[in-house]
């Protein structure tokens, strides 16, 4: 990268600029109808400037403005005890840990099938086609399922969503694993068949080096799609705790501003799950011998 | 040379009908249709012809083909004499199902090590394979729900899924139109097509790219689905909710593929393509499109699946009463987990039918990508 | 010439066909050749002759389906279970992940070198082929003519006594590539190893060689093989002597005799 800072962030700062004064201008045009409505029913007449105030601080607008947001999110997140229940903190941590635990034990699952993909052939021509053809399905669909089927036997809470992020989470690893753990070119299998060496250390030292850029890769659709897993099932049975929960009451009671700002806690989440992901992707990138650029 | 191969798949079927014989009757003694001896005495011998002929030294097709015999219909035997006693099999017939099921192993096994000749053959073999695959999939899983007799709730046999979507045709095709006629087509052609658009914006305004690739890049990796809700408030329960979700999902998917693919095209060819002094069009239209193509279709992918998923999510936040998500979410809480099922089934075929159109014409399109061809 | 009993390679009738969907392809057929210890033979001839098929063969990467071969007495399977060769390919294939004296001790890590050893051999080999100071450095760090030495030295550092190369210098450009056959022939005279090398030039295959086998295609076979008579020490300006040039010339007589030009 040689283009200096600024010019890589100027530009994202003016498109931010433009998407928060869309934004404004979206409230302010949304709110209006009910805003006149209340207006006239209240007998007053407002000028025009106060009208636009008015409209961006209803109580549960149809388009919250971004100052109503950024509030709400930062009560809910820095000024209220973690373990309130109107805490982000606490919603996103429910969500985070099964995220968490969903994500760790889908991607271990692919690794391991990955793993037997690559040296079973009667799996690779049988298993490999349903993984692949299983990523063009809307697995998520499930996800309600699962949560009320094992409601129904007495698992609550952490397991079902852990359970649907690792199903989640567990196709991008096993398809990035193979693609992966087939990398190393001819030549460096023929070395490595020149060396005499057993099919053990041809993983250990080639397959796996070459193959760990690609599973972080994965890694990084896998955490995103367990965050998604993780939220998407906590919708059904009306989970008492987390994003999801969050965005469903905020639906049912129409508290557009906590829904807004559950929605801001779940992207801030996504993003230090990927970022984290990405940063130990550059790490063994680099390690690895990928040339830097 | 020996005359026998190894075969465990061979060695753990013969020990499963050891023990399977050793702890006969198949089902408990108040089966109300147990099976007869003839047909135990059957399923017997067919398994130990089957694991037996594992062991010989014969031509493969051969092998396959008795082995596929053998596995299947003995399964199909032994699933055959469930019926009426459902929750009543013993431990020996599902070791016999282990059985077969080895014998399946051992089946695909063999079909895996064969080389054909001919493309036909080849291409039949790859799609023979994980079909054994699927089928003993649904094998384990009607022998065991129905052998079991594990609760309806927890998981219904295959067989009263497919019972369930023949006798709703007409509930699932009312909510195959609404989701998927409506929401998912629509909102994927308008993401799809802003998204492109977006990006050719873009690609003449280098500061709108610089600042727009970022935000699309985080944005492709953020819970978009969680604006279900808020779509929901704003346009309604009908489809056009739905649609909204799915234009915002598979908006940033398509503008950083296809910004990335204008991208693709080499340093040399442009370079012939200004030495023509060809103007902006002419280059996007003649070189840089052509050279975009494989990451456009990469992302009409991608859109895909995430079209169906939007839709279906963004149901379970209020509909009108049809569509998919919303019989899901409405079934289950009524627990009638076989329509569930049903759902899901013809969500997969669409989604499969959805994706196989576009790698078709992926594949009509872009022919020469190295990734198309021969192989 | 100190022929030992045992040749190192011997070929008899040897004969490869691959069968394609376009049908079989004679990669090789009837090859005849011995090659003894200490010699520097080259396998010249253009693209299709089998020349490095025939040193896959060696090396049991590729079965002959006729005749027979034996690599010091074994076959070539038995040969490289007993690791007695180094290869070294078109491209140096050093693995992006490891350091140039991590990449030097992935062969010792296989066949179960001690650390200290490891260390040792790694010092050794680099010296040989001039690296000492980059033992750290990955491979991108350096230029293609390094990367090709460092991976002469992984083929060296387990003190096979036959090295098989297969064109090692054919994408470096003609100036390193001069030098590094200089260096070749040095390293050659230090180790007094048995080298097969393939390449497609013939300046190249003139100055190295003890031995040139000439080859031509479809099917892959020997047509002519040249003893050279150029003295083993050979300073680069022996290219310009009259025995140089008669050499080449038999080579490229061979080459045509061959067909090799016409198809």
């Amino acid at each position: 990268m040689t283009e200096p800072l600024s010019s890589r962030v100027l530009p994202v700062l003016t498109i931010i600029g433009v998407i928060i004064a869309v934004w404004y201008a979206a409230a302010i045009w949304m709110n209006a109808p009910f805003q006149r409505d209340l207006d006239r029913r209240a007998n007053v007449t407002s000028t025009t400037m106060e009208f636009i105030g008015k409209t961006l601080s209803q109580p549960k607008p149809v388009v919250p403005a971004p100052h109503q947001v950024a509030r709400n999110f930062f009560e809910n997140t820095f000024l209220r005890n973690v373990t309130s229940n109107r805490s982000l903190v606490y919603h996103s941590w429910v969500t985070l840990s099964s995220t968490l635990a969903g994500f760790a034990s889908g991607t271990l699952l692919g690794i391991l099938i990955a793993v037997g993909i690559v040296h079973v052939k009667a799996l690779d021509r049988s298993l490999m086609p349903w993984i692949i053809a299983s990523q063009t399905v809307p697995i998520l669909a499930i996800a309600p399922m699962v949560v009320v089927v094992l409601a129904a036997i007495n698992v609550t809470g952490l397991i079902p969503k852990a359970l649907i992020s690792t199903y989640l989470s567990f196709f991008p690893v096993a398809v990035g694993m193979v693609k992966g753990l087939r990398s190393p070119e001819l030549m460096h299998l023929d070395l490595m068949r020149t060396y005499n060496s057993s099919t053990w250390q041809t993983f250990w030292k080639l397959r796996v080096p070459a193959s760990l850029p690609f599973l972080f890769t994965s890694m990084k659709v896998a955490v995103a799609a367990s965050l998604v897993g993780a939220i998407v099932g906590e919708l059904p049975t009306g989970a008492a705790a987390g994003i999801g929960s969050k965005l469903l009451a905020g639906s049912y009671y129409s508290q557009t501003i906590d829904m807004w700002s559950a929605l801001i806690a779940g992207s801030v989440l996504a993003a230090i799950l990927v970022t984290i992901v990405g940063i130990g992707s550059r790490i063994v990138d680099r390690r690895m011998g990928v040339k830097p650029t | 040379m020996s005359m026998l191969l190894r075969s465990w798949q061979g060695t753990g079927a013969l020990i499963l009908c050891l023990v399977a014989l050793a702890r006969l009757p198949l089902l408990s003694p108040e089966a109300s249709a147990p099976f007869g001896s003839g047909t135990t005495a059957m399923i017997l011998l067919l398994v130990v012809v089957g694991a037996l002929a594992s062991f010989l030294r014969m031509q493969e097709a051969a092998l396959a083909g008795i082995l596929f015999v053998a596995a299947h219909f003995t399964a199909w035997l032994l699933i055959a004499g469930l019926s009426g006693n459902e929750g009543q099999a013993n431990l020996s017939f599902f070791l016999l199902v282990a059985a077969c099921w080895l014998l399946g192993w051992r089946c695909i096994s063999v079909l895996a090590e064969i080389r054909p000749k001919t493309g036909g053959a080849s291409t039949a073999l790859r799609l023979l394979i994980p079909a054994i695959f699927g089928a003993w999939v649904l094998i384990l899983w009607e022998a065991i729900t129905r052998g079991a007799g594990v609760p309806f709730i927890l998981l219904p046999p295959p067989s009263a899924i497919w019972e369930r979507i023949i006798g709703s045709v007409s509930i699932l095709a009312a909510d195959v139109r609404q989701t998927i006629f409506k929401a998912v087509l629509f909102g994927y052609a308008v993401g799809c097509a802003a998204g492109f658009i977006v990006a050719i914006l873009a690609d003449r305004v280098a500061f709108l790219r610089r600042g727009l690739l970022p935000i699309g890049n985080l944005m492709s990796a953020l819970p978009i689905i969680g604006v279900a809700p808020i779509m929901v408030m704003w346009f309604g329960f009908d489809w056009q909710s739905k649609a909204a979700v799915v234009i915002v999902m598979t908006f940033f998917p398509m503008l950083v593929n296809t910004v990335a693919g204008l991208g693709a095209s080499g340093a040399m060819e442009r370079d012939l393509m200004r030495s023509y002094a060809s103007d902006y069009w002419q280059t996007l239209i003649k070189l840089r499109l052509p050279a975009a193509m494989p990451f456009i279709f990469n992302a009409l992918k991608i859109n895909s699946t995430l079209a169906l998923i939007g839709a279906i999510v963004a149901e379970f936040f209020g509909t009108p009463i049809v569509g998919m998500g919303f019989r899901i979410s409405t079934e289950i809480g009524r627990m009638n987990v076989d329509m569930v099922w049903a759902e899901i089934a013809v969500a997969a075929v669409i989604g499969s039918v959805f994706y196989g159109v576009i790698a078709l014409a992926e594949r009509a399109t872009t022919f020469w990508h190295p990734s198309n061809r021969g192989g | 010439m100190n022929t030992s009993p045992t040749p190192v390679v011997s070929a008899r009738k040897l004969g490869l066909t691959f069968q394609t969907n376009d049908g079989p392809v004679h990669a090789l057929s009837d090859v005849d050749l011995e090659v003894s210890k200490g010699d520097f033979v080259s396998f010249i001839g253009p693209s299709g002759c089998g020349k490095t098929t025939f040193l896959r063969v060696i090396a049991d990467l590729e079965k002959n389906t006729s005749g027979e071969i034996s690599i010091n007495g074994m076959t070539p399977e038995e040969a490289r279970k007993s690791r007695s060769y180094g290869y070294v390919f078109q491209a140096p294939a050093l693995y992006p992940w490891r350091t140039i004296e991590k990449n030097i001790a992935l062969p010792l890590e296989i066949m179960g070198h001690s650390k200290a050893e490891r260390k040792e051999r790694i010092e050794r080999t680099l010296d040989l082929v001039n690296l000492a100071g980059f033992s750290k450095k990955y491979p991108w760090q350096l230029s293609g003519g390094m990367q090709q030495r460092a991976s002469i030295a992984r083929a060296l550092a387990f003190d096979a006594d036959l090295l098989l190369m297969d064109e090692p210098f054919g994408a470096l450009d003609e100036i390193v590539r001069d030098h590094l056959n200089a260096q070749l022939l040095k390293l050659w005279a230090a180790t007094s190893k048995t080298i097969c090398f393939v390449t497609h030039s013939i300046p190249e295959a003139v100055y190295l060689s003890t031995k040139i086998v000439v080859m031509s295609p479809r099917p892959g076979r020997v047509t002519d093989i040249i003893e050279s008579t150029l003295p083993r020490e050979r300073p680069l300006e022996i290219r310009e002597t009259p025995e140089f040039l008669d050499i080449a010339q038999r080579v490229r007589e061979g080459l045509r005799a061959g067909h090799s030009y016409e198809e």
